[in-house]
């Protein structure tokens, strides 16, 4: 393992200034590990840009550009084109990437021009549920019912009241590749970006990325919170490709999605009362369809320790 | 070659010479028949260069910025809309020191919707960091294009360039215009060599968080502004060698010698005030005129030295500044402000969204001015027009 000054070295070094147990910050390193040196990244505004680039240190050992909130996939975009145009791009994977924000929203138009217009561009979209950077704020990637400082709960709100845009089919739908995975299965994680390195054009892979604060679960089981968020059917990990849902992530017992909810005060509002009962039922029969929609298992509930 | 050509094509054709890498573009009126021309000579291959039909302006100039971090000569155009839209890109190129060049065909912006000739585009962007150079005519246009990557890639500059050049007017009119050919132009423009770049064999991280050292990078680019003075002119002068024709510079007087007012634009405006100051100059009146090419750098130093002795001046804008005085009368009585004996400066708006002027404004504006201090006047405003719209409230 290459070192420098005693430190392993990797895309994303040790000493940024995330979170303790930031999924986001977990899932970037291994995704461009993944990758490898030859790589040029552009990054949306948001965690991941800023906990990495405080002037003057950066945490960054390959080449990396910030320019603003939304337009990392137009930057790529031009830096796909002038690599190809000077004959500089052989064997260089341009990157574009940015949180669930970045991408769903604000960055939308920018990403889909990019997806449409072919370019060979790798973009990382890291979903951690809502505008974190700028203390918790909803996004269109906000799960149903999840207070955030933009939809609390409240006597007239029960939290976020849309489903999560269904970005990746969006993507797809664009003929780009596609891949969900989470910072929860890194290794999974890993096997998926080498995937997409293989495929020339645009490709989009989708990652999971738990996070402790915006969550509220200890910064210790951020892997755990991952693994629950598959294991409950309420993020199904697969691919997309030529259109068709492939290698789905098999989960052959689901939990319910209780186990998943219940440790993140996010959703703690729903364990109060038999109405919050009642949209718990609701958050399970979406579990229930994306089990259907991909082939998950039932759910069977662990036996009482 | 000299030929009776579109603006837009001259300019395409100067963008051509250029030898830029790659093109971001998007459509607004007037600047499209731009990017179209371009689209064409990629498609023939007279033009080896990336061509990206973006999504919005905002992409347009993102591509570019993307495209001139890896060492790439980029290239846009946009007015107008486009070019607020673009407006926190425009800063961040420049914050990045990034040697983009952008055609702006200046046109009005909404409300209300107007596709026709004004400068509050890009004098709305005027502190992006950007120099702003504005063409009289299509030569200039032209020549302003090959001077301007020469002035950004400069390494005592490396910002970037706005070639601003009325939407329209200039960009829809045919003129004749001397189009040089490419060996002249490799000449005078070589390849760029950039030398902070995104490269796997160098990784750099651009674009960092900053606190300690904002400031400071802030005063560099002012900094960066002051040594542009002395290149535009440096270029300028080296363009005149090379091509044998004057353009671009700081600014350019015209029959100032002995004049007792100064008529003062940006833009195509100056052919008619030119034209203006000859018909008075022929019935005894001695008017000279001014043409600011640089609006960005803003040369103060310059017009003052250009205005010494001149007891008044009649600053002439497409342009406003709503809730304040008009910009350029303002930058210019701001610049002399400590200058002794300073002329009079009266300002007037003119021409906002297309509207007409004619040589009978000018004289009426001159007469105004030449009776007495006019702080700001709208010339020409429809006066049953306006009661109508005041009457509506």
């Amino acid at each position: 393992m290459e070192k420098i000054e005693n430190m392993e070295k990797h895309a994303l070094m040790a000493g940024h200034r995330a979170c303790a147990g930031c999924g986001e910050a977990l899932g970037a390193r291994l995704a461009i590990d993944a990758i490898g040196e030859n790589v040029i990244i552009a990054n949306n505004t948001g965690c991941l840009e800023v906990f990495g680039t405080k002037w003057p240190e950066s945490a960054w050992t390959v080449p990396w550009i910030h320019s603003l909130f939304e337009n990392a996939a137009a930057v790529a975009s031009g830096i796909e084109a002038g690599l190809k145009v000077m004959g500089k791009g052989e064997g260089i994977q341009v990157v574009a990437q940015g949180g669930d924000g970045s991408t769903a929203d604000i960055g939308f138009g920018a990403m889909s021009g990019m997806l449409e217009r072919g370019h060979d561009i790798l973009y990382l979209c890291f979903d951690n549920e809502a505008y974190m950077n700028t203390g918790i704020q909803r996004s269109g990637l906000t799960p149903f019912d999840a207070r955030t400082s933009t939809s609390p709960p409240g006597k007239e709100s029960w939290g976020n009241d849309t489903m999560k845009k269904d970005l990746p089919a969006i993507v797809a739908a664009h003929g780009a590749y596609v891949s969900v995975a989470s910072a929860g299965y890194p290794y999974d994680l890993q096997a998926k970006v080498k995937r997409a390195m293989k495929v020339k054009g645009p490709k989009y892979i989708q990652v999971h990325v738990p996070c402790p604060l915006g969550w509220g679960f200890a910064s210790n089981l951020t892997l755990e919170m991952g693994r629950l968020a598959v294991q409950s059917g309420l993020y199904p990990l697969y691919d997309i490709e030529n259109g068709q849902i492939v290698r789905v992530k098999a989960v052959p017992k689901r939990v319910p999605v209780e186990a998943y909810l219940k440790p993140q005060t996010r959703y703690a509002h729903l364990f109060k009362s038999p109405a919050g009962a009642e949209q718990l039922k609701r958050i399970q029969a979406i579990a229930d369809a994306n089990a259907a929609k991909f082939g998950l298992g039932p759910v069977e509930v662990a036996e009482s320790a | 070659m000299r030929k009776v050509v579109e603006g837009s094509a001259a300019v395409s054709e100067a963008v051509k010479l250029c030898r830029v890498q790659v093109i971001s573009a998007y459509p607004i009126t007037p600047q499209t028949h731009i990017v179209q021309n371009l689209s064409q000579m990629v498609a023939n291959g007279e033009l080896k260069a990336e061509y990206i039909r973006v999504e919005s302006e905002h992409s347009a100039a993102s591509a570019a910025l993307g495209a001139s971090a890896v060492g790439a000569r980029a290239y846009t155009a946009s007015s107008s809309q486009g070019i607020l839209l673009m407006a926190e890109v425009l800063f961040n190129i420049a914050g990045l020191r990034l040697p983009v060049v952008m055609t702006c065909a200046n046109r009005a912006v909404s409300s209300p919707i107007n596709i026709w000739n004004d400068q509050q585009d890009s004098y709305s962007v005027r502190d992006a960091g950007w120099i702003q150079l504005h063409a009289e005519d299509n030569q200039e246009a032209v020549d302003l294009h090959l001077q301007a990557y020469r002035i950004a890639e400069h390494t005592r500059v490396e910002l970037p360039v706005m070639v601003c050049m009325d939407g329209f007017v200039l960009t829809h009119s045919y003129e004749p215009v001397d189009l040089p050919d490419q060996a002249t132009v490799d000449e005078f423009l070589p390849a760029w060599k950039a030398t902070r770049i995104l490269d796997p064999k160098n990784p750099k991280t651009f674009g960092m968080y900053s606190e300690e050292g904002y400031s400071e990078t802030r005063y560099a680019i002012e900094k960066a502004m002051l040594n542009a003075k002395d290149v535009i002119e440096g270029v300028s002068a080296e363009f005149e060698h090379s091509f044998g024709r004057h353009s671009g510079g700081l600014l350019r007087g015209y029959r100032m010698d002995d004049a007792e007012i100064v008529l003062m634009a940006t833009g195509s405006i100056i052919g008619l005030l030119k034209s203006v100051a000859d018909d008075m100059r022929a019935k005894g009146k001695k008017v000279g005129v001014l043409k600011l090419v640089s609006f960005r750098p803003f040369p103060g130093e310059e017009l003052a030295k250009a205005l010494k002795g001149i007891k008044k001046v009649a600053v002439f804008e497409k342009a406003v500044s709503l809730g304040a005085p008009a910009i350029l009368a303002s930058e210019l009585r701001s610049a002399l402000y400590a200058a002794k004996n300073r002329p009079e400066i009266s300002s007037f708006v003119v021409g906002l969204g297309g509207k007409d002027i004619s040589e009978q404004t000018i004289h009426r504006a001159v007469e105004m001015a030449s009776a007495g201090y006019v702080a700001q006047h709208y010339m020409e405003l429809d006066e049953e027009f306006l009661r109508d719209l005041a009457a509506a409230r």
